[in-house]
Protein backbone atom coordinates (compact mmCIF):
# COMPACT_ATOMS: atom_id res chain seq x y z
CA UNK A 1 0.00 0.00 0.00
CA UNK A 2 1.37 3.25 -0.61
CA UNK A 3 2.03 5.19 2.35
CA UNK A 4 2.82 2.53 4.86
CA UNK A 5 6.28 3.02 4.63
CA UNK A 6 5.75 6.66 5.92
CA UNK A 7 3.04 5.31 7.91
CA UNK A 8 5.52 3.16 9.67
CA UNK A 9 8.52 5.78 10.10
CA UNK A 10 5.88 8.37 11.69
CA UNK A 11 5.02 5.51 14.31
CA UNK A 12 9.05 5.27 14.75
CA UNK A 13 8.70 8.85 15.32
CA UNK A 14 6.06 8.72 17.69
CA UNK A 15 7.94 5.95 19.72
CA UNK A 16 10.79 8.15 19.72
CA UNK A 17 9.05 11.67 21.07
CA UNK A 18 6.59 9.63 23.74
CA UNK A 19 9.78 7.11 24.97
CA UNK A 20 11.71 10.85 25.43
CA UNK A 21 9.55 11.22 28.36
CA UNK A 22 10.05 7.75 30.06
CA UNK A 23 13.64 6.69 29.00
CA UNK A 24 16.51 8.63 29.16
CA UNK A 25 18.10 6.83 26.68
CA UNK A 26 15.80 8.95 24.22
CA UNK A 27 16.40 12.34 25.68
CA UNK A 28 20.03 12.63 25.67
CA UNK A 29 19.99 16.49 25.95
CA UNK A 30 21.76 18.09 28.56
CA UNK A 31 20.96 21.44 28.99
CA UNK A 32 24.68 22.90 29.28
CA UNK A 33 25.56 25.53 31.13
CA UNK A 34 23.34 24.64 34.61
CA UNK A 35 23.67 20.91 33.67
CA UNK A 36 26.81 19.30 32.96
CA UNK A 37 27.70 15.44 32.02
CA UNK A 38 30.15 13.98 34.13
CA UNK A 39 33.77 14.60 33.65
CA UNK A 40 35.68 11.70 31.37
CA UNK A 41 38.45 11.12 33.14
CA UNK A 42 40.68 10.66 30.17
CA UNK A 43 39.73 13.64 28.00
CA UNK A 44 42.47 16.48 27.60
CA UNK A 45 41.82 19.84 26.07
CA UNK A 46 45.62 21.89 26.94
CA UNK A 47 48.85 21.15 28.29
CA UNK A 48 49.62 22.44 31.69
CA UNK A 49 52.82 22.06 34.32
CA UNK A 50 53.36 20.14 36.55
CA UNK A 51 54.66 21.65 40.12
CA UNK A 52 55.26 19.63 43.56
CA UNK A 53 54.93 21.27 46.63
CA UNK A 54 53.61 24.56 47.43
CA UNK A 55 55.39 26.90 45.47
CA UNK A 56 55.15 26.43 42.06
CA UNK A 57 58.16 28.51 41.14
CA UNK A 58 60.39 26.36 42.87
CA UNK A 59 58.34 22.99 42.27
CA UNK A 60 58.11 22.86 38.48
CA UNK A 61 59.16 19.47 37.40
CA UNK A 62 60.34 20.46 33.97
CA UNK A 63 63.99 21.03 33.38
CA UNK A 64 63.69 22.64 30.15
CA UNK A 65 65.43 19.76 28.47
CA UNK A 66 63.21 21.41 25.36
CA UNK A 67 61.99 17.79 24.40
CA UNK A 68 58.96 18.91 23.71
CA UNK A 69 59.34 22.25 21.92
CA UNK A 70 61.01 19.93 19.77
CA UNK A 71 58.45 17.47 18.83
CA UNK A 72 55.41 19.49 19.00
CA UNK A 73 53.89 19.06 15.47
CA UNK A 74 52.50 22.60 15.29
CA UNK A 75 55.40 23.82 17.19
CA UNK A 76 53.05 25.86 19.76
CA UNK A 77 55.92 25.45 22.53
CA UNK A 78 58.32 28.27 23.36
CA UNK A 79 60.64 27.60 26.04
CA UNK A 80 63.61 30.06 27.02
CA UNK A 81 66.40 28.00 28.96
CA UNK A 82 68.00 28.99 32.33
CA UNK A 83 71.72 29.88 32.20
CA UNK A 84 71.87 28.57 36.08
CA UNK A 85 70.82 25.83 38.11
CA UNK A 86 68.49 26.11 41.03
CA UNK A 87 67.26 23.58 43.48
CA UNK A 88 63.64 21.89 42.40
CA UNK A 89 61.72 20.13 45.20
CA UNK A 90 63.76 17.40 46.30
CA UNK A 91 66.51 19.90 46.64
CA UNK A 92 68.54 19.09 43.26
CA UNK A 93 70.06 21.47 41.09
CA UNK A 94 68.13 21.47 37.91
CA UNK A 95 68.15 23.73 35.39
CA UNK A 96 64.76 25.20 35.07
CA UNK A 97 62.78 27.50 31.97
CA UNK A 98 62.95 31.09 32.15
CA UNK A 99 60.12 31.52 29.54
CA UNK A 100 57.61 28.91 28.48
CA UNK A 101 55.00 29.64 26.69
CA UNK A 102 52.51 27.64 25.00
CA UNK A 103 49.78 29.41 22.28
CA UNK A 104 46.75 27.75 22.45
CA UNK A 105 45.80 29.29 19.95
CA UNK A 106 47.91 26.77 18.14
CA UNK A 107 47.92 24.03 20.29
CA UNK A 108 45.96 20.92 18.66
CA UNK A 109 45.52 18.78 22.46
CA UNK A 110 47.49 15.86 20.51
CA UNK A 111 49.33 15.08 23.87
CA UNK A 112 52.67 14.55 21.86
CA UNK A 113 54.34 16.66 24.53
CA UNK A 114 52.98 14.51 27.47
CA UNK A 115 53.95 11.33 25.56
CA UNK A 116 57.41 12.12 24.87
CA UNK A 117 58.15 14.06 28.35
CA UNK A 118 60.98 12.02 30.39
CA UNK A 119 60.00 13.90 33.44
CA UNK A 120 56.12 13.68 33.40
CA UNK A 121 56.43 17.53 34.03
CA UNK A 122 53.59 18.19 30.85
CA UNK A 123 50.47 17.07 31.25
CA UNK A 124 46.92 17.53 29.41
CA UNK A 125 44.38 19.55 31.04
CA UNK A 126 40.83 19.25 31.09
CA UNK A 127 39.26 22.47 31.28
CA UNK A 128 37.69 23.54 28.34
CA UNK A 129 35.77 26.92 28.91
CA UNK A 130 38.24 29.14 27.53
CA UNK A 131 37.23 32.21 25.42
CA UNK A 132 38.61 35.33 26.37
CA UNK A 133 38.76 38.67 24.32
CA UNK A 134 42.02 39.47 23.88
CA UNK A 135 43.02 36.64 21.15
CA UNK A 136 46.44 37.29 21.17
CA UNK A 137 47.40 37.65 24.54
CA UNK A 138 45.26 35.68 26.17
CA UNK A 139 45.61 32.49 24.30
CA UNK A 140 49.19 32.89 25.16
CA UNK A 141 50.03 30.99 28.23
CA UNK A 142 53.07 32.22 30.49
CA UNK A 143 54.70 29.64 32.34
CA UNK A 144 52.40 31.00 35.58
CA UNK A 145 49.38 30.25 33.55
CA UNK A 146 50.75 26.81 32.96
CA UNK A 147 51.34 25.93 36.16
CA UNK A 148 49.56 23.61 38.48
CA UNK A 149 49.95 21.34 41.29
CA UNK A 150 50.73 17.97 41.19
CA UNK A 151 47.47 17.75 43.76
CA UNK A 152 45.30 19.01 40.73
CA UNK A 153 46.70 16.44 38.47
CA UNK A 154 45.44 13.77 40.40
CA UNK A 155 42.54 15.21 40.85
CA UNK A 156 41.72 15.38 37.25
CA UNK A 157 43.33 12.23 36.27
CA UNK A 158 43.30 10.14 38.75
CA UNK A 159 44.07 6.76 37.91
CA UNK A 160 46.92 8.41 35.37
CA UNK A 161 48.03 10.45 38.38
CA UNK A 162 48.56 7.37 40.86
CA UNK A 163 50.60 5.59 38.45
CA UNK A 164 52.86 8.45 37.86
CA UNK A 165 53.53 9.36 41.20
CA UNK A 166 54.27 5.75 42.09
CA UNK A 167 57.04 5.48 38.90
CA UNK A 168 58.01 8.45 40.48
CA UNK A 169 58.21 8.15 44.15
CA UNK A 170 60.33 4.61 42.48
CA UNK A 171 62.63 6.20 40.58
CA UNK A 172 63.64 8.91 43.96
CA UNK A 173 64.23 5.40 46.09
CA UNK A 174 65.84 4.29 43.78
CA UNK A 175 67.84 7.26 43.15
CA UNK A 176 68.13 7.91 46.85
CA UNK A 177 69.35 3.97 47.74
CA UNK A 178 72.03 4.84 44.99
CA UNK A 179 72.88 8.13 46.59
CA UNK A 180 73.41 5.78 50.28
CA UNK A 181 75.17 3.04 48.30
CA UNK A 182 77.70 5.81 46.57
CA UNK A 183 78.26 7.97 49.75
CA UNK A 184 78.72 4.54 52.10
CA UNK A 185 81.18 3.63 49.79
CA UNK A 186 82.89 6.76 49.88
CA UNK A 187 82.94 6.09 53.40
CA UNK A 188 84.26 2.94 53.39
CA UNK A 189 87.64 3.77 51.50
CA UNK A 190 88.02 7.09 53.53
CA UNK A 191 87.98 5.07 56.52
CA UNK A 192 89.84 1.13 56.19
CA UNK A 193 90.34 -0.36 59.60
CA UNK A 194 90.86 -4.18 58.96
CA UNK A 195 87.24 -4.97 60.89
CA UNK A 196 85.55 -2.24 59.44
CA UNK A 197 84.82 -3.73 55.49
CA UNK A 198 82.63 -6.81 56.40
CA UNK A 199 80.16 -4.27 58.33
CA UNK A 200 79.89 -2.25 55.84
CA UNK A 201 79.46 -4.78 52.46
CA UNK A 202 76.48 -6.13 55.25
CA UNK A 203 74.87 -2.85 55.19
CA UNK A 204 75.17 -2.01 51.77
CA UNK A 205 72.91 -5.06 50.69
CA UNK A 206 70.73 -4.20 52.45
CA UNK A 207 70.58 -1.00 51.26
CA UNK A 208 70.30 -1.88 47.93
CA UNK A 209 67.80 -4.55 48.39
CA UNK A 210 65.78 -1.54 49.83
CA UNK B 1 25.64 29.42 -22.05
CA UNK B 2 25.79 32.79 -19.96
CA UNK B 3 29.24 34.89 -20.27
CA UNK B 4 29.04 35.84 -17.12
CA UNK B 5 31.72 36.63 -14.68
CA UNK B 6 29.91 36.51 -11.41
CA UNK B 7 27.68 33.35 -11.53
CA UNK B 8 25.66 34.53 -8.66
CA UNK B 9 24.39 37.67 -10.66
CA UNK B 10 22.36 35.23 -12.55
CA UNK B 11 20.44 33.16 -10.09
CA UNK B 12 16.78 34.58 -10.94
CA UNK B 13 16.08 32.47 -13.98
CA UNK B 14 15.80 35.25 -17.40
CA UNK B 15 12.59 34.31 -19.55
CA UNK B 16 14.24 33.80 -22.35
CA UNK B 17 12.33 33.30 -25.97
CA UNK B 18 14.63 33.06 -29.21
CA UNK B 19 15.29 29.37 -27.54
CA UNK B 20 19.24 30.27 -27.82
CA UNK B 21 22.02 29.74 -25.14
CA UNK B 22 20.52 32.10 -23.10
CA UNK B 23 18.02 29.40 -22.08
CA UNK B 24 21.28 28.33 -19.53
CA UNK B 25 21.39 29.42 -16.05
CA UNK B 26 24.63 29.23 -14.21
CA UNK B 27 24.20 28.59 -10.51
CA UNK B 28 26.49 28.76 -8.19
CA UNK B 29 25.79 26.35 -5.48
CA UNK B 30 28.24 26.53 -2.67
CA UNK B 31 31.19 27.55 -1.25
CA UNK B 32 28.93 28.16 1.74
CA UNK B 33 25.14 26.33 0.37
CA UNK B 34 24.01 24.27 3.53
CA UNK B 35 24.32 20.96 1.20
CA UNK B 36 27.81 21.10 0.44
CA UNK B 37 28.79 19.41 3.32
CA UNK B 38 31.72 22.12 3.80
CA UNK B 39 33.41 24.46 1.66
CA UNK B 40 33.13 22.83 -1.55
CA UNK B 41 31.20 24.50 -4.45
CA UNK B 42 29.61 23.29 -7.57
CA UNK B 43 29.07 25.39 -10.82
CA UNK B 44 26.08 23.95 -12.54
CA UNK B 45 24.80 24.68 -15.80
CA UNK B 46 20.90 24.17 -15.48
CA UNK B 47 18.52 24.30 -18.54
CA UNK B 48 15.36 24.47 -16.47
CA UNK B 49 15.56 22.22 -13.90
CA UNK B 50 17.89 19.76 -15.57
CA UNK B 51 21.56 19.77 -14.95
CA UNK B 52 23.40 20.62 -18.58
CA UNK B 53 27.34 20.49 -16.79
CA UNK B 54 28.88 20.75 -13.49
CA UNK B 55 31.85 21.41 -12.38
CA UNK B 56 33.37 20.79 -8.93
CA UNK B 57 35.49 23.52 -7.96
CA UNK B 58 37.61 22.60 -4.28
CA UNK B 59 40.75 24.02 -2.45
CA UNK B 60 38.52 26.05 0.05
CA UNK B 61 39.57 23.93 2.82
CA UNK B 62 43.35 23.23 1.34
CA UNK B 63 45.75 23.29 4.66
CA UNK B 64 48.77 22.12 2.90
CA UNK B 65 48.72 19.00 4.78
CA UNK B 66 51.32 16.71 2.26
CA UNK B 67 54.04 19.83 3.01
CA UNK B 68 53.63 20.01 6.63
CA UNK B 69 53.88 16.35 6.84
CA UNK B 70 57.32 16.57 4.98
CA UNK B 71 58.55 18.84 7.44
CA UNK B 72 57.60 16.71 10.23
CA UNK B 73 58.59 13.74 12.03
CA UNK B 74 56.68 10.69 11.42
CA UNK B 75 54.97 10.87 14.64
CA UNK B 76 54.30 14.51 14.47
CA UNK B 77 51.86 13.73 11.24
CA UNK B 78 49.68 11.67 13.13
CA UNK B 79 47.65 13.86 14.90
CA UNK B 80 47.44 15.71 11.68
CA UNK B 81 46.01 12.98 10.03
CA UNK B 82 43.01 13.25 12.48
CA UNK B 83 42.17 16.41 10.40
CA UNK B 84 41.89 14.78 7.25
CA UNK B 85 38.53 12.59 7.54
CA UNK B 86 37.33 14.32 10.89
CA UNK B 87 34.63 11.80 11.05
CA UNK B 88 36.80 9.19 10.86
CA UNK B 89 40.11 10.50 12.45
CA UNK B 90 41.12 6.85 13.80
CA UNK B 91 40.97 4.88 10.56
CA UNK B 92 42.85 8.38 9.38
CA UNK B 93 45.53 6.84 12.08
CA UNK B 94 45.86 3.02 10.98
CA UNK B 95 45.81 4.27 7.17
CA UNK B 96 49.30 6.00 8.17
CA UNK B 97 50.46 3.84 11.01
CA UNK B 98 49.88 1.05 8.83
CA UNK B 99 52.15 2.77 5.63
CA UNK B 100 54.78 3.78 8.55
CA UNK B 101 54.94 -0.08 9.59
CA UNK B 102 55.61 -1.64 6.58
CA UNK B 103 57.99 1.57 5.56
CA UNK B 104 60.16 0.63 8.69
CA UNK B 105 58.96 -3.47 9.13
CA UNK B 106 57.45 -3.05 12.59
CA UNK B 107 54.65 -5.74 13.48
CA UNK B 108 52.09 -5.01 15.26
CA UNK B 109 50.87 -7.47 18.55
CA UNK B 110 48.05 -9.26 18.85
CA UNK B 111 46.12 -6.92 21.31
CA UNK B 112 46.64 -3.89 19.46
CA UNK B 113 45.65 -5.04 16.57
CA UNK B 114 42.34 -5.92 17.90
CA UNK B 115 41.91 -2.52 19.40
CA UNK B 116 42.00 -1.01 15.74
CA UNK B 117 39.30 -3.59 14.52
CA UNK B 118 37.38 -2.73 17.71
CA UNK B 119 37.96 0.86 17.17
CA UNK B 120 37.64 1.36 13.48
CA UNK B 121 34.84 -1.18 13.17
CA UNK B 122 33.03 1.96 15.83
CA UNK B 123 34.38 4.69 13.72
CA UNK B 124 32.49 3.26 10.99
CA UNK B 125 29.46 2.51 12.56
CA UNK B 126 29.18 6.22 13.30
CA UNK B 127 30.19 7.44 10.00
CA UNK B 128 27.94 5.08 8.20
CA UNK B 129 24.97 6.68 10.62
CA UNK B 130 26.11 9.96 10.24
CA UNK B 131 26.18 9.87 6.54
CA UNK B 132 22.71 8.24 6.29
CA UNK B 133 21.80 11.32 8.67
CA UNK B 134 23.32 14.00 6.54
CA UNK B 135 21.68 12.59 3.09
CA UNK B 136 18.11 12.77 4.71
CA UNK B 137 18.82 16.25 5.71
CA UNK B 138 19.94 17.48 2.03
CA UNK B 139 16.84 15.53 0.50
CA UNK B 140 14.64 18.01 3.44
CA UNK B 141 14.06 15.77 6.06
CA UNK B 142 15.36 18.58 8.19
CA UNK B 143 16.28 17.33 11.78
CA UNK B 144 14.88 13.74 12.78
CA UNK B 145 17.01 10.66 10.86
CA UNK B 146 20.19 13.29 11.25
CA UNK B 147 19.55 13.69 14.83
CA UNK B 148 19.00 9.80 15.97
CA UNK B 149 22.24 9.23 13.82
CA UNK B 150 23.77 12.30 16.71
CA UNK B 151 22.30 10.53 19.45
CA UNK B 152 23.93 6.96 18.80
CA UNK B 153 27.20 8.37 17.27
CA UNK B 154 27.49 10.11 20.68
CA UNK B 155 27.63 7.00 22.58
CA UNK B 156 30.29 5.91 20.59
CA UNK B 157 32.58 9.19 20.97
CA UNK B 158 32.09 8.58 24.57
CA UNK B 159 33.85 5.68 23.99
CA UNK B 160 36.53 7.20 22.10
CA UNK B 161 36.40 9.89 24.58
CA UNK B 162 36.94 7.40 27.47
CA UNK B 163 39.51 5.42 25.38
CA UNK B 164 41.58 8.03 23.62
CA UNK B 165 41.05 10.96 25.39
CA UNK B 166 39.10 12.96 22.23
CA UNK B 167 35.82 12.32 20.51
CA UNK B 168 36.91 13.51 17.52
CA UNK B 169 40.49 13.93 16.88
CA UNK B 170 41.32 10.52 18.90
CA UNK B 171 44.86 10.13 17.59
CA UNK B 172 44.79 7.25 18.86
CA UNK B 173 47.44 4.68 16.61
CA UNK B 174 51.05 4.82 16.92
CA UNK B 175 53.41 2.53 15.07
CA UNK B 176 53.39 -0.66 16.05
CA UNK B 177 50.54 -0.05 18.19
CA UNK B 178 47.75 1.87 20.18
CA UNK B 179 48.82 4.75 22.47
CA UNK B 180 47.04 3.44 25.26
CA UNK B 181 45.61 0.00 26.43
CA UNK B 182 41.18 -0.49 26.60
CA UNK B 183 40.29 -1.80 30.14
CA UNK B 184 38.23 -4.30 30.72
CA UNK B 185 35.60 -1.54 31.62
CA UNK B 186 35.86 -0.58 28.71
CA UNK B 187 35.41 -3.27 26.53
CA UNK B 188 32.09 -3.68 28.62
CA UNK B 189 31.18 -0.43 27.59
CA UNK B 190 31.89 -0.68 24.20
CA UNK B 191 30.18 -3.96 24.50
CA UNK B 192 26.80 -2.68 25.60
CA UNK B 193 27.07 -0.02 23.16
CA UNK B 194 27.53 -2.71 20.18
CA UNK B 195 24.95 -4.49 21.67
CA UNK B 196 22.49 -1.73 21.56
CA UNK B 197 23.30 -1.00 17.86
CA UNK B 198 21.24 -3.30 16.13
CA UNK B 199 18.02 -2.04 17.63
CA UNK B 200 18.58 1.92 16.85
CA UNK B 201 19.67 0.06 13.21
CA UNK B 202 15.98 -1.69 13.28
CA UNK B 203 14.38 1.57 14.42
CA UNK B 204 16.25 3.56 11.79
CA UNK B 205 15.54 1.45 8.75
CA UNK B 206 11.78 1.22 9.94
CA UNK B 207 12.12 5.11 9.79
CA UNK B 208 13.70 5.44 6.57
CA UNK B 209 14.11 2.03 4.31
CA UNK B 210 10.90 1.85 2.99
CA UNK B 211 9.76 5.21 3.03
CA UNK B 212 7.98 6.07 -0.23
CA UNK B 213 9.17 9.65 -0.46
CA UNK B 214 12.52 8.80 -0.01
CA UNK B 215 12.61 5.98 -2.52
CA UNK B 216 11.02 8.26 -5.08
CA UNK B 217 13.53 10.77 -4.47
CA UNK B 218 17.01 8.44 -4.37
CA UNK B 219 16.10 5.41 -6.82
CA UNK B 220 17.24 5.83 -10.37
CA UNK B 221 18.49 9.53 -8.78
CA UNK B 222 22.77 9.40 -9.44
CA UNK B 223 23.32 6.11 -11.12
CA UNK B 224 27.00 5.52 -11.36
CA UNK B 225 27.61 2.65 -13.96
CA UNK B 226 29.98 -0.41 -12.96
CA UNK B 227 32.38 0.25 -16.15
CA UNK B 228 32.46 3.96 -14.82
CA UNK B 229 32.93 2.96 -11.26
CA UNK B 230 35.74 0.83 -11.83
CA UNK B 231 37.84 2.82 -14.71
CA UNK B 232 37.45 6.15 -12.74
CA UNK B 233 38.97 4.44 -9.28
CA UNK B 234 36.00 4.92 -7.12
CA UNK B 235 36.25 2.44 -3.78
CA UNK B 236 34.53 1.82 -1.06
CA UNK B 237 30.57 1.90 -0.61
CA UNK B 238 30.00 3.87 -3.81
CA UNK B 239 31.68 1.04 -5.57
CA UNK B 240 30.20 -1.76 -4.07
CA UNK B 241 26.84 0.19 -4.15
CA UNK B 242 27.62 -0.01 -8.19
CA UNK B 243 27.84 -3.83 -7.80
CA UNK B 244 31.58 -4.41 -7.76
CA UNK B 245 32.59 -6.92 -5.48
CA UNK B 246 35.65 -5.09 -3.98
CA UNK B 247 36.89 -4.52 -0.04
CA UNK B 248 39.83 -3.94 1.04
CA UNK B 249 39.32 -5.84 4.40
CA UNK B 250 38.76 -8.65 2.36
CA UNK B 251 41.66 -7.82 -0.39
CA UNK B 252 44.53 -6.86 1.17
CA UNK B 253 43.41 -8.67 4.70
CA UNK B 254 45.28 -6.06 6.62
CA UNK B 255 45.87 -6.71 10.14
CA UNK B 256 43.64 -9.25 10.88
CA UNK B 257 40.79 -9.00 9.35
CA UNK B 258 41.34 -12.52 7.62
CA UNK B 259 40.00 -13.62 10.69
CA UNK B 260 36.44 -12.39 11.06
CA UNK B 261 33.45 -13.71 9.26
CA UNK B 262 31.96 -10.88 7.42
CA UNK B 263 29.70 -10.19 4.10
CA UNK B 264 30.40 -7.66 1.72
CA UNK B 265 27.04 -6.08 0.82
CA UNK B 266 26.88 -5.19 -3.04
CA UNK B 267 24.37 -3.41 -5.03
CA UNK B 268 22.72 -3.63 -8.22
CA UNK B 269 21.66 -0.34 -9.73
CA UNK B 270 24.61 1.82 -8.50
CA UNK B 271 21.85 4.65 -7.19
CA UNK B 272 21.59 6.94 -4.19
CA UNK B 273 19.26 4.35 -2.77
CA UNK B 274 21.79 1.33 -3.10
CA UNK B 275 24.37 3.40 -2.03
CA UNK B 276 21.76 4.47 1.10
CA UNK B 277 21.33 0.31 1.74
CA UNK B 278 24.98 -0.40 1.53
CA UNK B 279 25.72 1.26 4.55
CA UNK B 280 23.26 -0.01 6.14
CA UNK B 281 24.03 -3.66 5.68
CA UNK B 282 27.77 -2.43 5.93
CA UNK B 283 26.34 -0.96 9.73
CA UNK B 284 24.95 -4.87 10.32
CA UNK B 285 28.39 -6.34 9.13
CA UNK B 286 30.59 -4.11 11.34
CA UNK B 287 28.35 -5.24 14.42
CA UNK B 288 29.49 -8.63 13.35
CA UNK B 289 32.79 -8.40 13.14
CA UNK B 290 32.81 -6.10 15.90
CA UNK B 291 30.96 -9.14 18.15
CA UNK B 292 34.11 -11.39 17.42
CA UNK B 293 36.33 -8.77 17.81
CA UNK B 294 35.02 -8.21 21.48
CA UNK B 295 34.95 -12.14 22.12
CA UNK B 296 38.05 -13.20 20.78
CA UNK B 297 40.52 -9.94 22.35
CA UNK B 298 42.93 -11.17 24.92
CA UNK B 299 45.62 -9.60 26.99
CA UNK B 300 48.81 -8.44 26.20
CA UNK B 301 51.25 -5.84 25.20
CA UNK B 302 49.79 -3.64 22.82
CA UNK B 303 52.43 -1.30 21.18
CA UNK B 304 55.96 -3.22 20.01
CA UNK B 305 58.58 -2.28 22.48
CA UNK B 306 61.57 -1.56 19.60
CA UNK B 307 59.63 1.15 18.40
CA UNK B 308 61.05 4.52 19.48
CA UNK B 309 59.08 7.79 19.71
CA UNK B 310 61.75 10.70 19.25
CA UNK B 311 64.22 10.04 16.47
CA UNK B 312 62.54 7.47 14.66
CA UNK B 313 63.46 7.07 11.56
CA UNK B 314 63.16 4.11 8.80
CA UNK B 315 65.59 3.66 6.89
CA UNK B 316 65.30 4.67 3.23
CA UNK B 317 62.31 3.19 0.91
CA UNK B 318 59.15 3.48 0.14
CA UNK B 319 55.70 1.99 1.13
CA UNK B 320 52.09 2.59 0.53
CA UNK B 321 49.73 1.37 3.33
CA UNK B 322 45.94 1.42 2.51
CA UNK B 323 42.49 0.43 4.49
CA UNK B 324 39.54 0.38 3.72
CA UNK B 325 38.45 3.65 5.36
CA UNK B 326 34.29 4.49 6.11
CA UNK B 327 34.90 6.26 2.70
CA UNK B 328 37.02 3.91 0.56
CA UNK B 329 40.52 3.22 -0.21
CA UNK B 330 42.37 5.49 2.05
CA UNK B 331 46.00 5.34 1.40
CA UNK B 332 49.32 7.14 2.42
CA UNK B 333 52.38 6.81 -0.12
CA UNK B 334 55.56 7.59 2.16
CA UNK B 335 59.24 7.91 0.87
CA UNK B 336 61.96 8.01 2.98
CA UNK B 337 65.28 9.05 2.64
CA UNK B 338 66.33 8.03 6.39
CA UNK B 339 66.14 11.27 7.88
CA UNK B 340 63.73 12.06 10.75
CA UNK B 341 61.06 13.26 8.40
CA UNK B 342 59.26 11.72 5.39
CA UNK B 343 61.10 12.58 1.76
CA UNK B 344 57.64 12.49 0.17
CA UNK B 345 54.30 11.87 2.16
CA UNK B 346 51.19 11.96 0.18
CA UNK B 347 47.47 10.79 0.61
CA UNK B 348 45.39 8.62 -1.81
CA UNK B 349 41.84 10.42 -0.15
CA UNK B 350 38.69 8.50 -0.60
CA UNK B 351 36.70 11.88 -1.16
CA UNK B 352 38.19 13.38 -3.59
CA UNK B 353 38.58 10.44 -6.09
CA UNK B 354 35.19 9.64 -5.40
CA UNK B 355 33.84 13.40 -6.31
CA UNK B 356 35.41 12.93 -9.44
CA UNK B 357 32.40 10.91 -10.71
CA UNK B 358 29.83 13.81 -9.77
CA UNK B 359 29.24 15.96 -13.02
CA UNK B 360 28.59 11.90 -14.74
CA UNK B 361 25.89 11.19 -12.33
CA UNK B 362 24.65 14.43 -12.46
CA UNK B 363 24.21 15.28 -15.83
CA UNK B 364 20.23 15.37 -17.38
CA UNK B 365 19.63 15.39 -13.61
CA UNK B 366 17.53 17.42 -11.89
CA UNK B 367 18.81 20.53 -9.57
CA UNK B 368 18.03 18.83 -6.25
CA UNK B 369 18.90 15.54 -7.26
CA UNK B 370 22.29 17.09 -7.51
CA UNK B 371 21.86 17.59 -3.71
CA UNK B 372 21.27 14.11 -2.86
CA UNK B 373 23.92 12.66 -5.37
CA UNK B 374 26.75 14.94 -4.13
CA UNK B 375 25.21 13.99 -0.47
CA UNK B 376 25.51 10.03 -1.29
CA UNK B 377 29.17 10.32 -2.19
CA UNK B 378 30.08 10.93 1.05
CA UNK B 379 32.67 13.53 0.74
CA UNK B 380 34.61 15.39 3.91
CA UNK B 381 36.06 18.65 2.58
CA UNK B 382 39.01 18.24 5.25
CA UNK B 383 39.91 14.85 3.18
CA UNK B 384 39.61 16.47 -0.25
CA UNK B 385 41.10 19.59 -0.06
CA UNK B 386 43.72 18.14 2.43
Amino acid sequence: MLGEGILKGLAETARNFLGSYVSKDRLTTVQFPEERLPHIEAARSFPFLVYDGEDWQQGMRCVSCLICEKECPPKCIFIEKSKDKKPDATGKPQFYPVVFNIDVSVCMSCQICVEVCPFDAIKMDVEFELSTNDRFGGLLWDKERLAKSNAYYGKIHPTEAAAVDAQLAEERAKLEAKAKLAAEAKTATVATPPAQPLRETSETTEGSGA
Amino acid sequence: MATTTYPTAHITPKPSTDGGEDQFLEVSMGPQHPSTHGVFRMNVVLDGERVVKLKPVFGYLHRNHEKIAENESYLGSMPYTDRLDYLCSITNNWAYALAVEKLAGIQVPERAEYLRVITGELTRLQNHACLIGFLMQDMGASGTPLMYAFREREKILDLFESLTGARMMCNYMRFGGCRVDASADWLQQAQKVMEAFPRFLDEYERLLTENEILMARTQGVGVLPRELAVNAGITGPMLRASGINYDIRKVDKYGIYDRFAFKVPLGEHGDVYDRYMIRVLEMRESIRILQQAMREISPGPIQDPKTKIRGFRPKAGEAYGRIESPKGELGFYLISDGSPNPYRYRVRPPSLINLTVLEEMCLGQNVADVVITLGSIDIVLGEVDR
